[in-house]
């Protein structure tokens, strides 16, 4: 039971990153009806701004831990927000009018060029940062067993949580989430109510990427150990845990990414730790197989 | 107030307007009608930048409005309600609303709720339904009401009409009567249904083909024999 309830702790924390990065690939999805596999690269960008900013505040402007841990997150969330946007208008505005294939294979070539790029500049070995955030509580100890719950986990959860509220309220109550939506489902009209499209688009990637880019920084924090590479495998995660919850629904994103981290975590607690790719990609084969729409997806049927 | 001189647009290779000439007066209503297919959609279409003019001019209020993207045309006191009426089917009523007035003053929403409403009770009852729950006549409102939203000075409306029970139409038809008399609101109409539009019209042109054939006023064009066989005395209401 404990050593359940501490793979519980850990999925949780770990489904939190990805909820945040899946949030990304369904609002872009949402609006263009497009796969944007440049998010995990930018999520990986995003890990290295945190670690190259907590370093710079820390070292050479000599700043505290927490003051260092805002300087990181702001500037994580402002850069990678800028490449956001940046590649929406020089990689996908271009193509919009392109069939659907053309996009997808330019969003393949920004992620080749960002990881090159940053295995270039930054090298390619494994990155690490000493754990900043230290300690945490003990929680139920019996059997020889403690179910410890670190500081870190309660941050990255809380982080999660704060942003995901913020975001829904901003979708459902502010006049740029109701264009976002109006944009979603018909931006024809959109642009006939005076709605600049474009800046709407524009918005929607700045917004997922900088989500993308706190969930780098989590990971940084985290793990301690980022390489230029780890952004594929969490993409392609990420990816799927939007499409488990429905690809287009945000509640879906968010709750997709916590159920992709809770499988990785108990399966490989209870199977095999080596397989555990293997099963959350087999989650994912079964739910386009037996619900294509995902948990919270919407049938394509509706009355117009 | 709106003026289109020599206007021509199409989708890709296909021309659907020939050279179209147009002007709707301050305080009229105007109304275009034609057969399925005569352009009648792509002219208002164009009017509002997409699709894009190949040659001709829109101009409103003597402001050359032709090659701005739609959405700054739309910000000049333009206001369409389009074919289909296009209500965003997963927000509600009063979200529908809200995007009508996007562009507005906030300040003004309230006053501008207020007054919309009072032209259709049925919405009142409806705010926190569903877009694309509303019947047929209910979205044409919601259409309509939402163009108003935004205070504009002309109303471009394409087919409210359509695929609506007669009862529906005659309701429809008069509230839009009332949109010019009583709030000062342009309207140009654009119509398959001639009887009624030329009945409510100050004045009214036949588009055929992508031209403007005829032109007059309302009563002239509804005494005209060629209108009659062609678009009235077919069983027309």
């Amino acid at each position: 039971m404990e050593y359940f309830l501490q793979q519980l702790i850990n999925g949780l924390t770990l489904g939190a990153i990805y909820g945040l990065i899946a949030l990304g690939y369904t609002m872009v999805y949402s609006i263009l009806g497009m796969i944007n596999f440049a998010h995990g690269t930018i999520y990986m960008m995003g890990a290295f701004i945190s670690l190259i900013a907590y370093l710079a505040a820390t070292t050479i402007g000599g700043a505290s831990v927490v003051v260092a841990l805002f300087v990181a997150l702001f500037a994580t969330m402002g850069f990678t927000g800028l490449w956001g946007w940046t590649m929406e208008r020089v990689a996908y505005r271009p193509l919009r009018a392109a069939p659907r294939l053309a996009p997808l294979i330019s969003a393949i070539g920004v992620s080749i060029i960002l990881q090159n790029f940053v295995a270039q500049a930054q090298g390619a070995r494994v990155k690490p940062l000493p754990p900043v955030i230290r300690g945490g509580f003990s929680l139920m100890e019996g059997d020889g067993f403690a179910i410890s719950l670190s500081w870190m986990q309660i941050i990255v959860v809380l982080t999660t949580l704060a942003l995901m509220a913020g975001f829904t309220w901003m979708i459902t109550s502010t006049s740029l989430g109701r264009a976002q939506r109006a944009c979603e489902q018909d931006m024809k009209m959109a642009a006939l109510l005076g709605i600049d499209v474009d800046r709407v688009i524009s918005t929607t990637f700045v917004i997922g990427a900088s989500l993308a880019g706190v969930a780098g920084l989590m990971v940084t924090l985290y793990y301690g150990v980022i390489d230029f590479y780890i952004g594929f495998l969490a993409g392609i995660k990420a990816f799927t845990a939007a499409v488990l919850g429905g690809i287009g629904s945000l509640p879906g994103a968010m709750l997709g990414g916590l159920l992709i981290g809770l499988i990785e975590a108990l399966w490989s607690a209870y199977f095999s730790i080596e397989y555990k790719d293997v099963a959350t990609f087999g989650i994912l084969v079964m739910v386009l197989v037996f619900r294509p729409t995902g948990l919270l997806g919407r049938p394509d049927v509706e009355k117009i | 107030m709106l003026r289109v001189e020599g206007l021509c647009s199409g989708y890709g290779r296909i021309q659907a307007l020939h050279g179209v000439d147009i002007h709707v007066a301050k305080g009229e209503i105007v109304t275009l009608v034609g057969a399925n297919g005569a352009g009648k959609t792509t002219l208002l279409m164009t009017i509002c930048g997409n699709p894009r003019a190949s040659a001709g001019k829109v101009l409103l209020d003597g402001e050359d409005i032709t090659r701005l993207p739609t959405h700054l045309i739309m910000r000049k006191g333009l206001a369409h309600s389009p074919e289909g009426r296009r209500v965003f089917p997963r927000m509600t009523v009063l979200e529908n609303l809200q995007m009508g007035a996007a562009l507005g003053d906030p300040r003004h929403f309230d006053q501008d709720l207020e007054r919309t409403l009072a032209l259709f009770p049925r919405l009142k009852e409806r705010l926190n339904q569903r877009g694309g729950t509303l019947s047929g006549g209910e979205q044409q409102m919601l259409a309509i009401a939402r163009a108003l939203m935004s205070r504009p000075q002309v109303l471009l409306l394409d087919e409210p009409s359509l695929g609506l029970a007669p009862l529906v139409v005659r309701h429809i038809f008069e509230i839009i009567a009332a949109i010019n008399r009583d709030h000062g609101v342009t309207i140009f109409l654009v119509e398959q249904n001639a009887f009624h539009a030329l009945k409510l019209a100050h004045r009214g042109y036949v588009m055929v083909n992508g031209k403007v054939a005829l032109s007059g006023t309302g009563a002239e064009l509804l005494a005209n024999p060629e209108i009659r066989a062609h678009y009235l005395d077919g069983g027309v209401s």
